[in-house]
């Protein structure tokens, strides 16, 4: 057979036009040749004879008259065992291997297998033969770390097969067939270990689609208490520069309650990767007593690496998401900076000529950002059980105004909003998300009716603090002092949270029930003080002690004592009247 | 050789095109005019028809130009040789040195792969307090210093390379005045310094589009110099320029215009560059300071907001002082820790009195009574504004604590400041309380 062909007609940065006389596919994958380098690209536009494709390197070299070999296939991820851990590029480039192969520095046209097609796993079978099977449906499983990853019929493979023989109880290579099946004309399809998948079609192999109703604990109060994430749920960071997204994710990252975390690193800086990826081989999983590695995957594209493949690497991460999703567990996704894979966009559509929408973002911009979010949920999959794919995403608005068209069209499709404020993080209100502004469609770990308590509180507090702005303290009567030192006091030692100590960084949802339960009491009591100054000094102490309180583990004798000291320092203070 | 075409169908602006064949993308080519030579890059092939973008600018080129295509991209020498010596934008001597033309290397070559980088660990120091104590600056940090046009950022960063610990100076001048070009050469020689750095300078004086290449020229170099296990620090001023240069190719391009005339693409443009900073294991490393020049003072201006969004932090500079708020080291974490014990508590605790004095000026400005304790921070403020934020202040950081120790002492107890009590203990200053108790023994006995 030969190979599909074409020429290249015109060069614009990373965009190229190809000639082509045999048909060829929407999003098919070429490689532009420049000597003996292969340069991969995608097509993303096809009129007449001609297609334009973004190239996922420097296009530096090439020339008019350049050969593109077509490959038939659509940008696609290699799926299987051994992808926990790794770290990988926007096009699934496994980084460390090619630091070995090309050192310090990357090599354009360098593609590595994603993963080891030798290394070697216990496969034991969970079908027999003349079991009839589909897409999706597990033929066995091998142990990945701590999971039991399903390996499962391609999700390609249409209709139903019959299990022609299925591979003992045995150490395999990835790339040995485990299964053969049969398909209704009789036609037999070996599976192996490894299959892949188109990263832009979100794989659809479950029962129904759930709404995403329980809680996501991430252990970070502001969150959990008031601004709460579903398994399954979707929900963005939009801040200005240095507010505190990307530490927000990092702290996400590592505390979250669930089993599989990915993180995109979508155009931001490498430095912030060099972090995670060089601490969390160190640091160890409360929940499983492993390294946090062994649960964690790095899809790393940072900003000065190809555009093109920035734009990839979300949709390599979601796709990789779903698949551990259809092994019936959950799954959290951390995009940081969904607005780097929308500037992607909005460089490939400017090459394009396309007509502009707002800030020259593609008019497409809103729909692509829906159909990416879309991609997170609930399922319960054919054999019962229940997988989630939660998706995060951080924005970064220009000028750091939320009025822009990335902020504004995530905002219509996330069922939860974490607005950062500069304001917040100035004053090293850690971490800065807007208690006022922001918002959640999903349950809270702690009771609603405490919740409206508190929200209240810093909606009065936050009156009282403007009008005293103009009219001094002076002007401002003592109970509504009180009520402004309250909705600090709840600010100080609930909302803002030390990411660096050991027990305050990560507060359970036990223990928010019960501290969150404490504090909104304390807001309700009504105490009695001779003047300002000394409300003020009260609740200074107050909060230095709260502060101590954070720190103490809840199950150390520490908790108790200053459980009570706070109780007597109340006490002492309550107005009976 | 290469062909050489003399019919140009368009020039506008810096841009021109024309017809030619077997041209690849990003090729140099020398283009002839009545003013003289200039280099120009491949920004665009469309069938046979090729645009350049033409580093000297579009003025005075005519129609039958002389277009000389090269067969390379641009290239800078790298020896040893270059150290002590001044170039242009492209490489061409501004001494009165020879060329360097041998062992030519590429400029913008590709990034290094994220999993060969490591954690920074070294701070820099540079005897100024506003940085060393309160936001220290590390080894392959990129950080820009944000200002108004009119400050003195060009003597600032001359000062931080003159007193940082590295073995390669290198400065890339965008639109540089050339009395501030001056200067920086002054003050390098009379330091001792010269023999260490290398400039590439493209000045005001120079054509606007020429400054592009002095990023990448630059920080190719520094490269090469970290590989070989120097520690280099490159000085970029202005980034302003740079970005400018690129919003106008942009526009003559007709690209169209991302926000206020800039295009789409200036996050990616400025990031290839920043992120040429590094820590190569087992070798040298890189450090970038930028000047970025905010126009009206705006933060949310194009280029400051999107460095923002790039770099490691940012130094305010503002009224000829390094602004406490707004300022931000993003790494001084991994390294304040190692310094003194008191680093890090004599860093929040300073900024937090300081941020109250603020407030207290705030109040005093509306008429509102001034407490007690209002009193007292506002002797804090004056003492901290002149003391340590003074630019012409050059103390190493221990001195830089010490002296913060004392300026608390003179203005607070102890308990006030809200520092830890073992830190008080060790190091809260024995002698004023003394002479403090002595003043008022004295004071007493008077009366
Ligand atoms: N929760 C926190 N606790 C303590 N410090 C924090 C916290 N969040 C942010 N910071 C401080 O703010 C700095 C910037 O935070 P971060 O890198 O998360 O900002 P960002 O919003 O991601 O910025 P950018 O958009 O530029 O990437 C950090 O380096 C750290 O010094
Ligand atoms: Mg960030």
């Amino acid at each position: 057979m030969s190979k599909n062909t074409g020429k290249i007609i015109g060069i614009n940065g990373n965009l190229i036009s190809v000639a082509f006389d045999q048909p060829v596919v929407q999003n098919e994958v070429g490689f532009a040749v420049v000597g003996d380098t292969r340069l991969k690209a995608e097509i993303i536009r096809i009129r007449g004879t001609s297609a334009e494709m973004q190239v996922f390197e420097d296009t530096t070299g090439l020339s008019v008259d350049d050969a593109v070999e077509f490959s038939g296939e659509m940008l696609s991820v290699h799926l299987g065992p051994g992808l926990l851990g790794q770290i990988y590029d926007g096009l699934q480039n496994p980084l460390p291997a090619l630091a070995e192969q090309c050192g310090f520095f990357l090599q354009r046209g360098t593609y590595l297998a994603p993963l080891d097609n030798k290394s070697r796993w216990t496969f034991t079978p969970t079908v027999k033969k003349g079991d009839r099977v589909r897409a999706g449906d597990a033929v066995g499983t091998v142990p990945e770390g701590i999971f039991t990853h399903r390996i499962m019929v391609p999700f390609r493979m249409r209709g139903e097969y019959t299990v022609e023989t299925v591979a003992k109880e045995d150490d395999y290579a990835l790339d040995h067939a485990v299964a053969t099946l049969k398909d209704e004309r009789g036609d037999t399809h070996d599976v192996t270990m490894v299959q892949t998948w188109p990263v832009k079609v979100p794989i659809r192999e479950y029962d129904e689609r759930l709404r995403p109703t329980e809680p996501l604990v991430t252990k970070i109060r502001i969150v959990d208490t008031l601004f709460p994430i579903a398994r399954g749920g979707t929900y963005c960071i939009p801040g200005p520069f240095g507010a505190g997204k990307t530490v927000l994710q990092q702290i996400t990252s590592r505390h979250a309650e669930v089993d599989i975390v990915i993180i995109a690193a979508c155009g931001e800086r490498a430095g912030e990767v060099v972090e995670t990826l060089r601490e969390f081989p160190e640091l160890t999983d409360p929940r499983t007593g492993k390294s946090l590695m062994e649960r964690t995957l790095i899809i790393c594209n940072t900003s000065s690496m190809p555009v093109a493949a920035r734009e990839a690497s979300v949709y390599t991460a979601v796709t990789i998401a779903e698949y551990y999703r259809q092994m019936g567990l959950n799954v959290l996704l951390l995009a940081d900076s969904t607005s780097r894979w929308a500037q992607a966009l909005r460089e490939v559509s400017g090459r394009l000529e396309e007509i502009p929408g707002e800030e020259a973002f593609p008019a497409y911009l809103e729909s692509v950002i829906a159909s990416f979010y879309e991609r997170g949920g609930v399922v319960r999959l054919r054999d019962g059980s229940v997988g989630s794919v939660t998706i995060g995403g951080t924005v970064s608005p220009a000028g750091g105004n939320f009025e822009e068209p990335v902020t504004q069209s995530t905002l219509k499709v996330v069922g939860a909003f974490h607005g950062l404020s500069r304001e917040r993080s100035d004053a090293r209100r850690y971490p800065a998300i807007a208690p006022l502004d922001s918002w959640s469609k999903y349950p809270s770990v702690v009771d609603d009716e405490q919740v409206e308590r508190a929200r209240r509180s810093l909606r009065e507090g936050n009156e009282i603090n403007q009008m005293m702005k103009v009219v001094g303290e002076e002007g401002t009567s003592i109970a509504d002092f009180i009520v402004y030192l309250k909705s600090e006091y709840l600010d100080s030692v609930y909302l803002q949270q030390d990411a660096f100590n050991e027990v305050d960084a990560a507060t359970g949802a036990e223990r928010q029930q019960y501290v969150f339960g404490r504090i909104v009491k304390i807001i309700d009591t009504p105490v009695q003080f001779e003047d300002k100054d000394s409300a003020r000094r009260f609740f200074q102490s107050l909060t230095q002690i709260t502060r101590d309180w954070n720190q103490a583990r809840m199950d150390a004798d520490e908790f108790k004592e200053i459980e009570e000291r706070i109780d007597k320092m109340i006490t002492e203070v309550t107005d009976y009247a | 050789m290469h062909k050489v075409y003399t019919k140009l169908d368009r020039i506008a602006g810096n841009v021109i095109s024309l017809e030619a064949d077997e041209v690849t993308y990003r090729e140099l080519a020398m283009v002839r005019s009545d003013l003289g030579d200039s280099l120009a890059q491949v920004i665009r092939i469309e069938g046979r028809r090729v645009f350049l973008q033409v580093f000297a600018g579009g003025r005075g080129i005519s129609t039958a130009a002389e277009v000389r295509f090269l067969g390379r991209v641009m290239q800078v020498p790298f020896s040893d040789a270059l150290l002590g010596r001044i170039f242009t934008g492209n490489g061409e001597p501004r001494d009165r040195g020879p060329a360097i033309t041998q062992n030519m290397i590429p400029i913008g070559g590709p990034s290094v792969n994220p999993a060969k980088r490591i954690i920074p660990r070294n701070m820099v120091r540079t005897g100024i307090p506003m940085i060393d104590v309160f936001n220290s600056l590390v080894e392959s940090q990129k950080l820009p210093i944000f200002s108004v046009a009119g400050e003195p950022y060009n003597p600032l960063l001359a000062r931080i390379a003159l007193q940082a610990e590295v073995d390669v100076i290198i400065l890339g001048g965008m639109g540089l005045k050339h009395d501030d070009y001056l200067v920086f050469r002054d003050t390098l020689e009379e330091h001792g310094a010269l023999s260490r750095t290398v400039m590439f300078v493209h000045t005001a004086a120079d054509p606007t589009v020429e400054c592009l290449l002095v990023p990448d020229v630059s920080l190719a170099v520094a490269e090469k110099f970290a590989l070989e296990g120097k520690r280099v620090l490159v000085l970029l001023t202005d980034m302003t320029n740079f970005s400018d240069a690129l919003k106008e190719i942009a526009i003559t391009m007709e690209q169209i215009p991302a926000t206020r005339g800039y295009p789409g693409d200036l996050y990616s443009q400025l990031a290839a560059r920043y992120e040429k900073a590094v820590d190569f294991e087992g070798a040298g490393s890189i450090t970038a300071l930028a000047v970025t020049t905010m126009p009206g003072d705006d933060v949310t201006h194009p280029v400051p907001d999107n460095t923002g969004y790039i770099t490691e932090g940012q130094f305010y500079l503002r009224n000829g002082r390094i602004e406490p708020f707004g300022s931000l080291s993003r790494l001084k974490q991994l390294v304040n820790n190692k310094t003194r014990e008191d680093h890090r508590s004599i860093m929040s605790v300073m900024i937090q009195l300081f941020a109250a004095y603020r407030e207290t000026l705030e109040k005093q400005s509306m008429g509102f009574r001034m407490s007690p304790w209002d009193v007292k921070l506002l002797k804090y403020g004056e003492r901290f504004e002149n003391e340590m934020m003074d630019l012409s202040v050059n103390i190493p950081l221990e001195k830089a604590l010490d002296l913060g120790w004392t300026i608390l002492a003179d203005c607070f107890e102890p308990e006030e400041t809200g520092a830890p009590s073992r830190l008080i203990e060790k190091f809260w200053p024995k002698e004023i309380v003394k002479k403090e108790e002595e003043k008022e023994d004295q004071e007493t006995a008077t009366k």
